[in-house]
């Protein structure tokens, strides 16, 4: 086991070193310079900021002087805010993001799991209908839509809550609900197509045969065999909710970084897009590995399969 | 529609009683909703209490990208760092320098010697006093190529005296020609006389620096609210980056009294929907409004229009062999209903230009006249007269099928005005349009290398005289990049930079012809329209000023009644 999460970590070294390299080249393509006055600047006075920032080397030396630092762990200094570093500005920003894909995520998966449920219990009555309708209806409506509506009624029309903005924990709660909306739907359909797949089969009925309750069955077999896919498509998506989501950023006018990642492309500037894109590189490939983990715990043939 | 919002609504409602009852679970609810009680009241407590308070609540479209004055080169950072510091002057009432931190100044007989009085009793909120030196300081730090300044080089260079020669290296940055001839006179050599110089030094790149606290705090300085400083009527208090920032009163401002705001919250919003969401709930007192929104506000009370003066206008590549025929780009000019435009498309109160000074920008120096209205509309729209000439351009062009690209942006306001100009575009016979729609960068990129045949274009003045618009089209003009060169404009433009730039009048009168020659003779632009800005201001928020360059406002008298 240990050999194995080893391996898997110089993996994780091996790919984000490749996603580095393939970030700083494709970055390299981004039409203009990171000027913000590119327009009333000579070549000449564009030529002298430039230097300042190192960008009149040649791309590869740049490349090389980008990775030295790196692996000092220095993301260097933001182009459009002068002089910030790259690291700070990120801890400043991911927290809000962080917080509100937890929230979302925790939320979403456990109304999510329990409507899937539900759905697979009650397999073709009124609440199957019921919540499958909900979970198309969160699947297929964009989660902006929500956070508009949200907004407008709850913090508008009948003010229960902060409209948007980021004083506390309350300014959180709009938010969250219009990120849950997704996981929520997503969990739900899961669920309730794998726990009807392993209801099916044999070992279930004959479980059911030797008398075990349908609760019984449905949390200590079922249950546990419906998570693995499940956990599958929410660890990515975790990752997704949690490096910040532009619109829902936008619409609460959370200072996540979700905003910050688009505009940096926008204005390029370079070592937040790198930072931003490392962070969230780094945040799948953890996740991933943790996942493979966690297959191991749920299910003890594939710890089995892995220690040998 | 309807049945959907309230299945919505219905469904938002029950999702949020799951999430209730979900963290009904833990330990913390009863806490938790007490918390969110309490402060609720506490928030609504301020609200009450803020009646009589002097505090603006606003938001802005983006985080602080700098409070480093050297740094500083978009609207935001010169917003605050206005609000925060005094230059020389500082811009008031319809646009005019005020007194900031200079009194008064002379200017020799030959326009190129400034000296300005400074006032000895502005101090820096660390209690140092405002000196000469700060200025020498600043304008030296924002030439120097080791600052990486984007503005330094280009509002000073070619106007204060070595400051290019200092960019590109070729003096050292000591011989910019800012001396401190004492504490409290500041001597300024100019390249060449600039008539509008005041003005310029109300714009951010010019304000003052505290050497002793810049040098303290290295690569830090202007970081967050604790390492900077400031000598204008408010103090950057507390800087949330991405959040939002508040500004104080500053008690040691040598115009204090004049000062009413106790407070400015300033909230980061970007969304024009959350902002008029916040300012329906009485959380802010000002929202810009976009198109949409401009019907479902024209008759508030709230609603205010601002003007801008920016201009967005075609340029016509001359290199192209279609558009180097003067007929055929009047016949562009005039093909394009630019009432309908601004009146369909943009819906924002932006006003169709014929011409190439915004309206209320500048005014006659005797008669006071404004110079939009003295040279009045320098094209007409008239889609039989713009047929005409362009059957006579196709004519000596001896060419019958035309094909133009179009260089455009790729927003959704600038697609939809671009589709619709192509469609007025190809009312010509024979012409046909094909547009291209980029990032600004890019479309930057393409202007630079003269990479289009017809490009929609906008520009902003950097100082208040007719000359930052009209000085673009010199023959090689950096912003130029048409390929229009007339030595006839070329000498109005230097006459009025030089031989006249003491005489105001005379000036302002070469400035009418060069704009005529450049729209109605030469037709090197196709005029658009000057832009402005649809707002909601709480009727209660009075005193604030609009500016049209450096600070979109200034707060410097602003106060709040009956609220």
């Amino acid at each position: 086991m240990t050999r194995y999460i080893i391996q898997r970590l110089i993996y994780m070294v091996i790919t984000m070193f490749l996603i580095a390299t393939l970030t700083f080249f494709l970055m390299k393509f981004l039409p203009g310079t990171p000027l913000s006055a590119a327009d009333k600047l000579s070549e000449e006075q564009q030529a002298v900021v430039l230097e300042k920032y190192g960008l009149n080397d040649p791309v590869p030396v740049q490349y090389f002087n980008y990775m030295t630092n790196l692996v000092q762990g220095d993301l260097g200094i933001s182009f459009q805010f002068d002089n910030r570093e790259v690291t700070t500005i990120i801890m400043e920003r991911i927290g809000p993001s962080m917080q509100l894909g937890v929230q979302a995520m925790f939320i979403g998966t456990i109304i999510g799991i329990l409507l899937g449920l539900t759905s697979a219990i009650y397999h073709n009555g009124m609440l199957d209908y019921s919540s499958t309708f909900l979970a198309v209806l969160g699947q297929s409506i964009p989660s902006f839509v929500f956070a508009g509506l949200l907004q407008f009624f709850i913090g508008v029309k009948l003010g229960w809550l902060p409209v948007a903005l980021w004083e506390g924990w309350e300014y959180s709660i709009l938010p969250t609900i219009s990120l849950a909306i997704f996981p929520i739907a997503i969990a739900a359909r899961f669920m309730r197509t794998e726990m009807l797949e392993v209801m099916g089969s044999d070992y279930i009925v004959t479980a059911r045969a030797k008398g075990v309750n349908k609760f019984g069955v449905v949390f200590k077999h079922g249950f546990r065999n419906a998570l693995i896919p499940l956990i599958t498509v929410l660890g990515p998506l975790a990752v997704g909710l949690m490096t910040g989501t532009l619109v829902i950023e936008n619409i609460f006018a959370v200072p996540g970084i979700g905003e910050q990642f688009v505009k940096a492309i926008n204005m390029n500037d370079f070592p937040i897009i790198m930072g931003t894109t490392l962070l969230i590189a780094f945040l799948f490939i953890f996740i991933i590995l943790v996942i493979d983990l966690l297959y191991g715990v749920i299910d003890p043939r594939i710890r089995l399969a892995e220690g040998e | 529609m309807k049945k959907t919002n309230w299945l919505l609504l219905v469904l938002a409602l029950v999702l949020s009683m799951f999430l209730a009852a979900c963290s009904g679970g833990s330990d913390d609810t009863s806490n938790s909703t007490d918390d969110a009680e309490t402060e609720d009241t506490s928030s609504e407590d301020d609200a009450a209490a803020g009646d009589s308070e002097q505090v603006l609540n606003i938001t802005d479209s983006a985080e602080i990208p700098t409070m480093d004055a050297s740094l500083a080169t978009d609207a935001v950072a010169f917003q605050w760092l206005g609000s925060t510091t005094d230059g020389l002057y500082r811009l008031g009432e319809n646009a005019q320098p005020e007194p900031g931190i200079a009194k008064d100044h002379e200017v020799s007989e030959d326009g190129l010697t400034w000296t300005f009085n400074l006032r000895e009793d502005a101090v820096w909120s660390n209690g140092d006093p405002v000196t000469a030196n700060d200025f020498v300081f600043a304008w030296q730090r924002a030439v120097n190529p080791d600052t990486g300044s984007e503005y330094g080089p280009y509002m000073m260079g070619g106007i204060i005296k070595n400051a290019q020669a200092i960019v590109d290296g070729e003096v050292p940055v000591e011989e910019l020609g800012v001396k401190a001839e004492d504490d409290h006179t500041l001597v300024v050599e100019l390249e060449k006389p600039v008539p509008y110089f005041e003005s310029l030094t109300t714009f951010g790149t010019f304000l003052p620096m505290n050497q002793a606290f810049v040098e303290e705090h290295g690569d830090q300085y202007a970081l967050e609210a604790d390492t900077l400083l400031s000598n204008g009527p408010f103090v950057l208090t507390e800087w949330n980056h991405g959040e939002g920032w508040t500004l104080e009163k500053n008690e040691d401002y040598w115009d204090a009294e004049n000062v009413k705001l106790e407070k400015i919250n300033v909230k980061v919003v970007k969304e024009t929907s959350t902002a008029v969401n916040l300012y329906d709930t009485g959380e802010i007192d000002r929202a810009g409004l976009s198109a949409e929104f401009v019907d479902q506000y024209r008759t508030s009370d709230d609603f205010v229009i601002d003007e801008e003066p920016t201009l967005f206008y075609l340029k016509m590549n001359q290199e192209n062999e279609v558009l180097a025929n003067v007929n055929a780009r009047k016949a562009i000019q005039m093909v394009i209903d630019r009432q309908a435009m601004v009146d369909v498309i943009l819906n924002n109160g932006s006003i169709p230009s014929a011409g190439h000074i915004p309206q209320n920008f500048t005014k006659h120096p005797e008669t006071e006249e404004d110079f939009r209205e003295l040279n009045g509309d320098l094209i007409e729209t008239n889609v039989e007269k713009a047929q005409e000439l362009w059957a006579k351009a196709k004519e000596e062009l001896g060419q019958d099928e035309i094909e133009l690209g179009y260089l455009g942006g790729d927003t959704e306001v600038a697609l939809n005005m671009d589709a619709y100009i192509k469609d007025q575009l190809e009312q010509l016979e024979g012409l046909t349009v094909k547009v291209q729609s980029v990032p600004f960068k890019e479309r930057l990129a393409r202007d630079e290398a003269m990479d289009y045949d017809i490009q929609n274009s906008g520009w902003g003045p950097d100082y208040i005289d007719p000359n930052t618009f009209l000085n673009m089209f010199v023959t090689d003009g950096g912003n130029n990049k048409t390929g229009y060169s007339s030595e006839e404009y070329d000498g109005l433009i230097e006459k009025a930079n030089t031989e006249l730039a003491q005489k105001p009048v005379e000036r302002f009168e070469t400035f009418l012809e060069a704009e005529k020659m450049l729209i109605q003779e030469d037709a090197v632009l196709a005029p658009l329209y000057q832009r402005a800005k649809a707002r909601l201001w709480k009727p209660y928020v009075k005193g604030v000023i609009a500016q049209p360059m450096g600070p979109d406002f200034t707060y410097k008298y602003a106060y709040i009644e009956g609220k």
